[in-house]
């Protein structure tokens, strides 16, 4: 029963958001029914959760995407330079905002799928580059960094407005609606096979007719129309739109896809786990403020808690390889090992 | 069957990438509920026959015929198509993977209806557990289990499993008993038994003469990119064959010659002459 849930990819997670609860109210002193009816944390973990669900599918297809950090604010002023400055309907200020993330994770696919340039320098140079257009074509368009948007009220209640009377985000919803889809995709359709054998072995996937390129390119436009998805969000939640680097935002939706138990170098993971690492991941960045702890110590617990969980993902891994269901004992000593190390060599 | 025509021959097939040949004037044939066993020592120019064999390179000059037909294959999945599978020493397995998953990668069997067609775990598991039973691989009987858990001969049977479950008609394995221990490369070698007896043509690539000889019909010994020796079971002992692999030195003399070395120099092993 106990190795039945270890083997769960979502394991680890789980225990690192136990861990931090309990070190967050033993130490920390926190009133846990203050925590979970405050906003804060869960506003944040929406807003990584959206875009760490692609990220972690595609990182368990074996390959990575941090454009998405020039991806949100691209969305974000887009949305804002559409329907604010030019004044268009909001309707065409989402299309722009989704479009670009369209344009952008198409691009990166491409590039993905057509060289042998590793996904990490494609999309570092898709990042950067993206920095500058957003950068280069607010100041032209506008003459501003920063430019303020008017949202009508439908866009407000969709995709901004404050619901369940408090200050609580819409994007909580939608991470939801996506996780479901997500999951639903993962681990129930036939797609989630797809993108596993992906992950495990490229040129065995291709062999057995699954189409990886189309797979490739689909995932990267998932990646960066969600990070778009969320800047637009913010843009109409906010009124405004700043352009700005993101370049945390890389670092705290991979930090909680990893937390979430996803390998890596592919071939492992899923969607309760990478939500359930969003949530982690939120607790301790915004949890911290209802903790007697200085808050600038939170990225130290972030950094333990990135080690606990890598080192917890490793041995679960091992859990899962041998012991399976616990049927056959029979000593492998050596078969999960070397497993391990010849999926880690692609 | 002598009679009837070759499920897969090659003939006077010449491989060449750019200015260097790979291969010269190759011509082999396979046969129904037959094993070829392909046997030569690295750089022989096994791997470029095995990937000729499978649609990834096509010939330079020769023919390719499967049921006496030339076929010309352009992708690895012509070949496919046409009931050819290759199987690698690890190949088509994922290793973080479920065996009903592995089993059925690319082609999952699903139900539902519309876009909330569901992969059929439970079909899935049960069809794999049954079809690598049937290869006599009783340790398996968890469909959930990950392939990684299990022993390289266990993946090995699993892929050849699946390659005849899709309607393989030839099987072609690519050194399946390389990285094996003893016991776990009897247990391939009695899947590729298997696979014989239930009519499949097979192509045994392996550098290991014991192996060859515990299943071949039929053996043709590759060096330097040309047919060195075509023979049937039997026609040669086990030292001939390796002697012909290491090209035509006999391997008595050269151990001989290797320990007479060690004898007179403190037993280092003599350097390499080139």
């Amino acid at each position: 029963m106990i190795s039945n849930l270890l083997r769960r990819p979502a394991a680890a997670s789980v225990l690192s958001l136990t861990g931090v609860l309990a070190f967050y109210v033993i130490i920390g002193g926190v009133d846990l029914g203050k925590l979970m009816s405050a906003a804060s944390w869960l506003n944040y973990a929406a807003r990584i959760g959206i875009v760490a669900l692609p990220v972690g599918l595609l990182m368990i297809s074996g390959e990575i995407d941090i454009s998405i950090g020039a991806m949100i604010p691209a969305g974000a002023m887009t949305t804002a330079i559409v329907s604010g400055h030019y004044e268009l309907p909001m309707i065409f200020g989402i299309l722009g905002a989704l479009g670009v993330g369209v344009i952008v994770g198409t691009i990166n696919g491409v590039l993905a799928v057509r060289t042998n340039v590793p996904t990490l320098i494609i999309t570092l140079a898709t990042l950067v580059g993206m920095q500058g257009v957003v950068l280069a074509g607010s100041k032209l368009l506008t003459g501003s960094a920063s430019v303020p948007l008017t949202a009508p009220d439908w866009a407000k209640s969709i995709f901004g407005q404050l619901v369940f009377g408090g200050s609580h985000q819409v994007v909580i919803v939608w991470w939801i609606i996506f996780a479901v889809t997500f999951w639903f995709v993962l681990h129930q359709s036939r797609y989630g096979n797809w993108i596993f054998a992906m992950g495990g072995d490229k040129e065995s996937a291709r062999n057995a007719g699954i189409p990886v390129n189309r797979m490739t390119v689909l995932l990267f436009v998932l990646t960066a129309t969600s990070a778009s998805f969320v800047g637009m969000c913010h843009a109409i939640l906010f009124n405004s739109a700043q352009v700005s680097g993101g370049m945390n935002d890389i670092f705290n939706i991979i930090a909680s896809v990893v937390v979430g138990g996803v390998l890596l170098s592919g071939g492992f993971g899923s969607v309760p786990g990478i939500f359930v690492g969003a949530l982690t991941f939120a607790i301790v960045n915004k949890g911290i403020d209802f903790t007697a702890i200085d808050r600038n110590w939170s990225n130290l617990i972030i950094g333990v808690m990135l080690l606990a969980a890598g080192a917890m993902n490793e041995s679960f891994r091992r859990v899962a390889l041998g012991v399976a269901t616990g049927k056959r004992s029979k000593p492998k000593q050596d078969a999960p090992a070397r497993a391990i190390g010849g999926q880690e060599a692609h | 069957m002598p009679e009837s025509a070759s499920v897969l021959e090659m003939r006077g097939v010449d491989k060449s990438f750019g200015p260097i040949d790979v291969l010269h004037e190759i011509s082999l044939k396979v046969n129904e509920g037959e094993v070829l066993c392909l046997l030569g020592d690295n750089g022989a120019g096994k791997s470029t026959l095995i990937k000729t064999l499978s649609g990834v390179h096509q010939p330079t000059r020769g023919e390719m015929l499967m049921d006496g037909k030339p076929v010309n294959f352009v992708r690895p999945k012509d070949a496919q198509d046409m009931g050819i599978a290759t199987v690698h020493q690890f190949g088509g397995t994922y290793p973080l993977m479920s065996i009903g998953r592995n089993f059925f990668a690319g082609a999952e069997p699903t139900r539902g209806w519309g876009p909330f067609k569901v992969f059929d775990r439970r079909k899935a598991n049960a069809i794999a557990v049954e079809q690598v039973r049937k290869f006599g691989i009783t340790g398996i009987d968890d469909g959930d289990r990950l392939v990684g858990g299990l022993s390289g001969g266990e993946r090995q049977s699993l892929a050849i499993a699946r390659a005849v479950y899709f309607g393989a008609r030839v099987l072609i394995l690519d050194e399946p008993t390389a990285a094996l221990g003893v016991k776990q490369a009897a247990h391939v070698l009695r899947i590729v038994n298997e696979a014989k007896r239930r009519g499949l043509a097979v192509v045994f690539i392996t550098h290991q003469v014991m192996h060859a000889m515990a299943v071949g019909d039929h053996f043709t010994v590759l060096i330097r990119g040309a047919i060195a020796a075509d023979f049937r079971k039997g026609e040669k002992t086990r030292e001939e064959i390796a002697d012909l692999m290491a090209g035509g030195e006999s391997m008595a003399d050269l151990e001989a010659d290797i320990e007479g070395y060690m004898e007179t120099h403190e037993g280092h092993p003599p350097p390499p002459v080139h």
